[in-house]
């Protein structure tokens, strides 16, 4: 058998390496370790010259193996495994040896610098000499996009893929589509209605030939893998027929039972059989079985013996749908910090203090109160209103650490929309900071602030209670350093912004990873922003962390961009730097089975240990746990490591 | 001790996740933070992959300390390869302690991405620990004539 022919490429990078580490002598020492047949050292080896002084050297010297010192693999290893695609060697056989952010930029001793160098470029070499040629593994793929949630990120992603030409299927585990956005009132800096601007998307999203709306539905189970997901998913039954419900209202009128509205966040009251709002997708009636008094004609039926088009079915069960999905994008959105965390300023004890999202639905024109600002417990127009902002924000001691960064801004927003509704009213806002990043957003401040003469106060409550008829609200003014004690006749909490309480199981669910906050975790927090740490799996909206709606429609065109990507391949690759299993050694005990955290590995009829290369994500954990050294990660063998480390510590 | 070990240079190999510590090392050079320059990093692609043979096969070959790094608890890019490194280190201890070596000589730290300062600090400190700790025995007596010297 012929020995190896390997070629080693030093670069100097400019001045980066060489400053540090004497390159020729690098190149020198390397051309008397065994195998190697060729040195060089150059300027910038990642140049078009030295891509090509590369692929010279693999024509001339028949190399069977490429070296190449220079940076970090992350920077230029797939650059340099292309130019060795192209000169006809298997990129898998060409390594990189980190000289430069391992190296010469973290020691300043040239002669130990040098000695370092030889010593990692070793190694490499050592990979290289037990490197095999490897074909990327490619795999066909199925033409949907599954899309967890249909709040207003979920619904451009899902638009934005389905414009593309492929089929989205679209879940929402609530009544309708919409999210939070459609409880808003306006939104700032524009001050546009918010549900004037959202319920186009929603119609345009259940209309589209390539959504499939499942709403009330809930993803069980994800398994698979990138380009071929297999998705369970449960539609919960809402006991009436959307097909048939004409909206009429007439059960509405004759139910018994109600429960707190969830769309007026628990302002009024709504019955057992609902509908969320005028406009919600789809267009019908939900029955909802834990408030009803039971569905069984025996209990009551009031609803169905008025519903002329007889819509409504006790009899209607979960349907468990069974969806194959090439990607699938995650937008579980946010829910506002529980309001009964905040005991200091009185929530959900002083029914004056309300949190923002409640304040949006008394300023809506489609809420409680027809848009005319009354408070909760008379129903009185409040003559001063308290924001306080940052209400389980930014206070790692008792609350969330983070900032939520769209409350300044929806505190202002409310505060000049309440001006606008009560003319002689005070509207006063605590604070710690403004954080008003945006475009427009600085300016929409000013004009709250200056025009609209709201009181800023620089402080923090400490504690709001009631008195009489009325709250009152202690605090400090920092820039003053005095006390503040304040007479309100309402409190509006801006509270901080919190994953969905689903995220948890969604993401374990999918096998995806939650931040120390529990938001959805992106790959790279600047690279990568939309996309999940497992293949084909893809973030967007509220759920990833605290965004207004621009950043959140961004993003989720962003996510759709990838999923789109995805789908138009015609095959996707996989590394085929994965485990393999020795059928002759094995023993089948099974050990690795238990270690895989992708199901890639079981144990085959022949009783030894099977890897589906296309599961394997590479990580090699079964192989340090095989017993009998038969499982092996290509490329990065036991015999492999081992030669590296004798060559890593061997003198000279 | 500390007299005899000073012209003592350790030798440490380190196993760093692709990830993570990989990662870290990567932005302690962008950082241009100056270490020592003893540690011979190999990346693996999650420290779930470092096995209790290769840590002893480095000890064997003569490094005087083994320096594993993973992504954080809670973090590993493969779902769970750190708990398990963690649980296999915690042994690998008790087996070097069994076989007379000081269980120092391995060590495991949690590096991130983001984290290139505690990558610095990491191979200062740990380098600084091999240097008092003086030459492993097991190196020692790969290299050192025998009777030269026992500080096992």
């Amino acid at each position: 058998m012929q020995g190896p022919r390997i070629g080693v490429f030093v670069c100097r990078c400019g001045l980066n390496i060489e400053r540090t580490v004497d390159t020729e002598a690098v190149a020198e020492r390397l051309a008397e370790h065994p195998g190697v047949v060729h040195t060089e050292t150059y300027d910038y080896m990642c140049s078009d010259p030295g891509q090509v002084r590369i692929k010279t050297a693999i024509a001339e010297h028949r190399l069977t193996g490429v070296v190449v010192a220079a940076c970090s693999p992350s920077m230029h290893e797939p650059t340099f495994r292309r130019a060795a695609e192209e000169a006809d060697l298997n990129p898998y056989l060409v390594e990189m040896a980190n000289i430069r952010e391992h190296c010469s930029w973290v020691h300043d001793d040239r002669d130990e610098a040098t000695s370092k160098a030889l010593r990692i470029a070793r190694t490499m070499i050592e990979k290289v000499k037990g490197n095999h040629p490897l074909e990327a593994i490619r795999i066909g793929h199925v033409d949907k996009c599954l899309v967890i949630g249909g709040g207003i990120a979920g619904i451009q992603a899902a638009l934005d893929v389905a414009e593309a030409g492929f089929q989205v299927i679209l879940v929402e585990r609530e009544a309708t589509l919409g999210g939070h956005m459609a409880q808003l009132s306006e939104t700032f800096p524009t001050l546009d209605c918010s549900q004037c601007i959202l319920t186009p998307k929603m119609v345009e999203a259940s209309r589209h030939p390539n959504i499939d709306v499942m709403t009330y539905s809930e993803v069980l189970e994800v398994s698979g893998y990138v380009g071929n997901y297999s998705a369970k998913i449960r539609k919960n039954p809402t006991y009436v027929d959307p097909d048939k419900c004409n909206l009429c209202g007439e059960c509405e009128k004759v139910c018994p039972e109600s429960a707190p509205s969830e769309f007026n966040r628990g302002l009024t009251e709504r019955k057992a059989i609902y509908i969320p709002f005028q406009q919600a997708i789809p267009s019908s009636y939900t029955l909802d079985e834990n408030t009803c008094l039971g569905l069984h004609p025996l209990r009551c039926s009031e609803c169905a013996k008025v519903c002329e088009p007889e819509a409504i079915d006790f009899d209607m069960l979960p349907e468990i749908v069974d969806e194959e999905v090439a990607a699938i994008i995650v937008a579980t959105g946010y829910e506002p910090y529980p309001i009964l965390n905040l005991g200091e300023y009185g929530a959900g004890d002083v029914p004056d203090v309300i949190d923002g999202l409640q304040f949006e639905r008394l300023l809506s024109a489609s809420g409680p109160t027809g848009g005319e600002i009354r408070r909760p417990s008379d129903g009185r127009v409040p003559k001063r209103v308290v924001f306080v902002q940052c209400a389980g924000s930014r206070d790692p001691e008792n609350h969330n650490a983070y900032c939520s960064k769209i409350c300044c801004m929806y505190t202002a927003k409310h505060a000049l929309l309440y001006r606008h509704a009560v003319h002689d009213g005070e509207a006063v806002v605590f604070y710690i900071d403004v954080r008003a990043g945006g475009k427009g957003y600085e300016e929409f401040i000013q004009k709250a602030t200056e025009e609209e003469r709201i009181r800023y106060l620089r402080g923090k409550v400490a504690r709001i209670f009631r008195e009489g008829d009325r709250v009152t609200v202690w605090g400090v003014d920092t820039i003053s350093g005095k006390r503040v004690d304040l007479e309100a006749d309402l409190v509006v909490l801006a509270t901080s912004m919190n994953p969905h309480p689903t995220t948890e199981t969604v993401t374990k669910t999918l096998k995806i990873g939650c931040g120390g906050e529990g938001f959805l975790k992106e790959a790279h927090p600047k690279l990568r922003p939309v996309e999940s740490l497992t293949a084909g799996v893809f973030v967007a909206g509220a759920g990833q962390g605290p965004k207004d709606i621009p950043e959140a429609v961004a993003q989720a065109s962003g996510a759709a961009a990838k999923a789109i990507a995805l789908l138009a391949q015609e095959r996707l690759t996989h590394s085929p730097e994965v485990v393999s299993i020795d059928e002759e050694v094995c023993g089948g005990c099974g050990v690795c089975v238990g270690m895989c955290p992708y199901s890639a590995l079981s144990l085959g009829e022949a009783g030894v240990a099977e890897c589906n290369e296309v599961l394997c994500e590479g990580c090699g954990t079964c192989v340090s746990a095989c017993p009998t050294g038969a499982a092996q990660l290509k490329n990065l063998t036991d015999g492999q490591i081992r030669e590296m480390v004798e060559v890593a510590l061997a003198d000279g | 001790m500390a007299s005899e070990n000073r012209s003592f240079e350790p030798r440490i190999v380190a196993f760093l996740c692709r990830w993570c510590s990989y990662a870290g090392a990567d932005l302690a050079g962008v950082s241009r933070m100056q270490y020592p320059p003893n540690v011979i990093p190999m990346r693996v692609n999650c420290s779930g992959r470092v096995d209790a043979e290769m840590v002893l096969a480095a000890l064997d070959k003569g490094a005087d300390g083994v320096l594993i790094g993973g992504c954080h608890p809670g973090d590993c890019h493969y779902v769970s390869g750190n708990y398990k490194t963690r649980r296999r280190v915690v042994l690998l201890k008790r087996a070097l302690e069994a076989a007379g070596l000081d269980p120092r000589r391995v060590h495991l730290e949690w590096i991130s991405a983001s984290e290139g300062g505690k990558f610095r600090q990491t191979v200062e400190s740990y380098v600084e620990m091999i240097r008092a700790l003086g030459p492993s025995p097991v190196a020692a007596a790969r290299t050192v004539p025998v009777g030269a010297s026992d500080d096992g």
